[in-house]
């Protein structure tokens, strides 16, 4: 019987193994220095760093991502980063109410004339979008499509480290080198193109791996390399190819440089403090109940191990008369 | 619905009436209460009155949750994100709905492995076990089509692969998956009827599982030696014990410590068991990179995608499908395939080794079916380059080597003189997931199909207890006390 | 388990009564009960649906002796330009001898420099008996005192809105609202 019960247990942690299993060839994604405060079930976002995180997400992410699925009044409600307890309905925060309406939106319901006018957002509404719809966003973007962010941590493996990792894991300025090549052109004269190569060696993250990737990927225009991001080098790596680099080639070049975004707290805006708050504010914005799960959690938790200690004794003096 | 006289006795005037016009409490009674139920059952036995448990959760969870979803391709995905974020609690009901599929199957499984490890299947229970499969079968269509429903990434193709699984049958496929979907593929018209039957098919699972507990009050419980419980009254009561309280409290503290676990997936993690693609709006024209069921159905798909052959004038694809649901039809006809007169694997050791093998065998398709194919489990040597060129005849040629850096040379000295060189590696021969899985479907197979019916002619059993109450009885003679088993 | 050889088989009657077994259950109660909550309370409207209620309107542009009906959140509410003959026997009602006494003036809300605009009436659009939608000016039907009329069961509101006759209880609600410019009002629910 015991090597049933090992099999019992088995499969939950090959059920658990399996779903933890990585996205193809991208380098696992990391966490902060210090990890997250919302990691383990006691652990609680800090509402600081989410609130800093929406300042990021506002002034730079902004621009491209949208996140259909959040609304301001979700801003203060409990759970949210600027809940209020003297304001319980979200609706009523000021703050809330000022963050709307800085954004001019266009209107859902027609006006006299039948029209589409902007006005300012209201609580109720979602976040404004920056592109009415996939085709504008694609077309501003070169092709892609910048996803929205509202559950982006639940729709990556690794979750906001992921988000972390892809934002701090772009090659630094070192690993960056160009390469002019000269082709012949049609007409007989000279062409010189200018290519991006990225010395992979040369990158910190890949500093303490196993393994020392010589060689360079010649980066397509529009594209950037990111070790972290799902998919496959080897068309772009010149090197060994079986020892192709991790990672994948992404649109959207990277973003954060040190005090791209002033803080309202003063907080010191380097790149690391920035990815840090703005996965720590989307990890929020991912599932806004969190909070509540767990402390709801901790209460279920503690009620059904009572419930079975009690029933433990109750089945214990039931049977205890009887050979069993 | 029980095999035994009724005790019941209604008391006062209201619960006579009722008694002779509708025996409602008489039936409960009987099959509840005053059920001789062997004493010697375990904790094992425990996971039938879980599933019970599990089954109204999802019902229940289920039916509130069709109040706040939206079955359509545009409302589907925003609907569920509406639940989790603005319904009160709605975030609480989703996932106890969405872990409990897992849970469900997880304790399905265990109850199944308790029926094949103590013989549940033999008779008087055949009956008993066939309803079980008809349940089993049932969820797995439920799972599937729920699995749907939010109309995430793993949904859409997911929803995809399984659909084209259909369309492998010969003739008939093309039409039959156009019917089930409603058209050349899946649309709005498809999760409309994929919800409607989600919500039936739980109901149709409840009626089968009242007949299982029919059939299973006719014979009464098989228990752990497999001896049936006596029939005499003086055995009987050595032998059982009334099912409430005894087994009352005992399913309920089983319940009570499996909620436990339930609750630790819904609050810490409750979407470690899925998939985080199918947080990503469905887009037919993206197909993840990785398409993988929900864990409890890997080692079916395992099976599946380990038929890489034809055979005769059936094609590797319609095999893969054909092996697939035998690997489930295979499960009614057990009972006959079982040539043992023994009941328990406790009395039977050398079954007991191929009865571990066979768990091992799921458990080992289960990782095959989340791995790629491909994957090299144990490889043999290491990969090779091979430079591919154009030699001075003409003609294509190529050189292999072991490093990098003479390949690239001898590459580079191919392009300098104008010709045509590329650098492609060569895969080392190696056991890759594809071959485990092929050997594990023959064992899969094998178990149910050469082992199970040889050995119960061949093996020497042990020595059975003569009843119930001699097994008990003996249990205490040893030493150490076993803890409550 | 360690008594368990000494006894035969009892009667468990007296089991039944040990504290631990009422501790279980009531234990168990109190988790069905909390469970049952959650069940309850998930049909209560949602926070999407409580924040999407307020709506800005132009009274500008409702026609003297007309009125323009609006939805906010699913209930209707009716803007009414009133003439002066209508303002005139609203507030010539003996208020004392109402159903539900209220003055005009208390059914109005002051513009931002806090005179009252008394052509202007806002009201809910739900009878207040079993929630019909009264017809009005639009329909021809203003019933008995020129408001409106319920054609569900027969009740008579006056120009103010107040109940005057039929079965309805109270005066037609006036909805929370304040005027942004002199010819927008903003209604919320």
């Amino acid at each position: 019987m015991k090597f049933m019960r090992f099999i019992s247990a088995g499969l939950g942690a090959a059920a658990l193994a399996l779903s933890a299993q990585a996205a193809g060839g991208a380098k696992h994604p990391h966490a902060p220095e210090g990890g997250w405060d919302f990691q383990g079930p006691l652990g609680e976002l800090d509402m600081d760093s989410v609130q800093r995180g929406y300042q990021v997400y506002r002034e730079v992410c902004a621009s491209c991502h949208s996140m259909r699925l959040l609304h301001y009044r979700n801003l203060g409600e409990p759970g949210g980063p600027f809940y209020d307890p003297e304001y319980p309905n979200a609706n009523d925060n000021p703050l809330v109410k000022a963050f709307a309406a800085q954004d001019e939106i266009l209107s859902t319901e027609p006006n006299d004339v039948g029209d589409y006018d902007y006005r300012p957002a209201r609580t109720s509404d979602p976040f404004k979008s920056p592109y009415p719809n996939e085709q504008a966003a694609r077309a501003a973007n070169g092709g892609a499509y910048p996803p929205d962010l509202s559950v982006i941590t639940k729709a990556r493996a690794g979750g906001a480290s992921y988000i972390y990792s892809l934002l701090v894991g772009y090659p630094e300025e070192a690993a960056i080198a160009t390469d002019t090549i000269e082709t012949e052109g049609e007409d007989g004269e000279t062409v010189t193109e200018q290519q991006t190569l990225i010395e992979v060696g040369e990158m910190a993250v890949f500093e303490h791996g196993d393994s020392h990737y010589e060689g360079e990927l010649v980066q397509p225009v529009g594209q950037y390399y990111n070790p972290y991001f799902a998919g496959d080098t080897t068309p772009q790596w010149q090197g060994d190819p079986r020892h192709a680099p991790p990672g994948g080639f992404l649109a959207m070049p990277p973003q954060l440089t040190p005090g791209r975004v002033e803080y309202l707290d003063g907080t010191e805006a380097t790149v690391s403090q920035m990815a840090e708050d703005v996965a720590a504010f989307l990890q929020w914005a991912g599932e806004p109940k969190q909070t509540q799960r767990k402390s709801t959690g901790l209460a279920a938790m503690i009620y059904l191990a009572i419930l079975a200690v009690l029933l433990w004794f109750s089945f214990h003096r039931i049977w205890r008369k009887v050979d069993h | 619905m029980s095999g035994h006289p009724s005790t019941y006795e209604p008391k006062t005037g209201f619960t006579k009436w009722l008694d002779s016009r509708l025996p409602i409490v008489r039936l409960a009674y009987d099959s509840f209460v005053d059920f001789p139920t062997p004493k010697n059952l375990n904790y094992w036995y425990t996971f039938g009155g879980i599933l019970a448990v599990c089954l109204m959760t999802q019902i229940l969870t289920g039916v509130v949750l069709a109040m706040h979803y939206t079955p359509t391709v545009d409302g589907a995905f925003a609907s569920v994100e509406r639940i989790m974020r603005d319904v009160p609690f709605g975030w609480l009901i989703r996932y106890i709905h969405a872990n409990g599929a897992s849970m469900f199957f997880l304790a399905v499984y265990i109850h199944m492995f308790r029926g094949l490890y103590y013989g549940s299947y033999k008779a008087p229970r055949e009956i008993l076990w066939i309803l079980g499969c008809v349940i089993f079968f049932l969820m797995m269509g439920t799972a599937f089509l729920g699995y749907v429903l939010p109309w995430g990434q793993m949904s859409y193709h997911g929803a995809n692969v399984i659909t084209g699984l259909i369309g492998a049958l010969p003739v008939v496929g093309d039409s039959i998956k156009a019917w089930l979907m409603g058209g050349p593929s899946i649309g709005n018209q498809t999760i409309q009827r994929f919800f409607s039957l989600h919500y039936l098919l739980p109901f149709m699972i409840a009626g089968v599982v009242i007949l299982h507990i029919w059939a299973l009050h006719v014979p009464g419980n098989n228990n752990p030696t497999g001896v049936e419980a006596r029939k005499d009254p003086e055995g009987l009561k050595k032998d059982t014990v009334p099912f409430h309280p005894y087994y009352t409290v005992k399913d309920a503290f089983a319940i009570v410590v499996f909620l436990l676990i339930f609750a630790a997936f819904v609050f810490y993690m409750p979407n470690v068991l899925g998939h985080a693609d199918n947080y990503i709006e469905a887009n037919p024209l993206v197909t993840p990179a990785h398409i993988v069921p929900e864990w409890y159905l890997l080692p079916f798909y395992a099976i599946l995608r380990a038929i890489t052959f034809d055979i005769g004038p059936i094609d590797a694809k319609l095999l893969g499908v054909i092996a697939m649901f035998g690997s489930i039809a295979i499960l009614f006809v057990l009972p006959w395939l079982d040539t043992s007169k023994v009941k328990s694997m406790r009395y039977r050791p050398v079954a007991r080794q191929f009865f571990f093998g066979f768990v091992v065998a799921g458990l080992l398709l289960g990782w095959c079916g989340a791995s790629n194919p491909d994957d090299p489990i144990i490889p043999m040597g290491s990969d090779k380059l091979v430079v591919s060129y154009t030699d001075a005849n003409g003609n294509e040629a190529t050189q292999t080597y072991d490093e990098y850096e003479p390949a690239a040379t001898f590459r580079d000295q191919k392009v300098e003189e104008g010709v045509d060189a590329s650098i492609a590696v060569q895969k080392a021969p190696a056991f890759r997931f594809v071959h485990l899985a092929q050997i594990l479907t023959l064992y899969y197979f094998a178990y149910f199909l050469v082992i199970l019916p040889l050995l119960g002619l061949r093996e020497k059993p042990k020595d059975e207890p003569t009843s119930i109450h001699k097994a008990v009885l003996g249990s205490h003679d040893r030493a150490a006390p076993a803890p409550a088993e | 388990m360690s008594e368990a050889q000494t006894t035969t088989h009892e009667t468990i009657d007296e089991d039944r009564r040990d504290f631990i077994h009422i501790a279980t259950a009531a234990t168990a109660a109190a988790g069905a009960g909390a469970l049952a909550y959650v069940f309850i309370d998930q049909m209560n409207a949602a926070s999407d649906t409580k924040a999407a209620s307020s709506l800005e309107v132009d009274i500008s542009k409702v026609p003297l002796g007309g009125e323009i009906r609006v939805l906010i959140g699913g209930q209707p509410f009716f803007i009414r330009h009133r003439t002066e003959a209508e303002i005139r026997s609203a507030e010539s009602v003996d208020v004392g001898s109402l159903r539900d006494p209220q003055t005009d003036d208390e059914r109005l809300v002051p513009m931002q420099d806090g005179s009252l605009n008394r052509a202007i009436l806002v009201t809910s659009g739900s009878c207040t008996h079993l929630g019909c939608v009264p017809v009005g000016p639009a329909q021809g039907n203003t019933g008995d005192y020129g408001g409106w009329y319920c054609p569900c069961h027969g009740s008579h509101y006056d120009t103010s809105g107040r109940i005057r006759k039929g079965p309805a209880p109270s005066n037609l609600p006036v909805p929370d609202y304040r005027y942004v410019s002199p010819t927008v009002i903003n209604i919320s629910l």
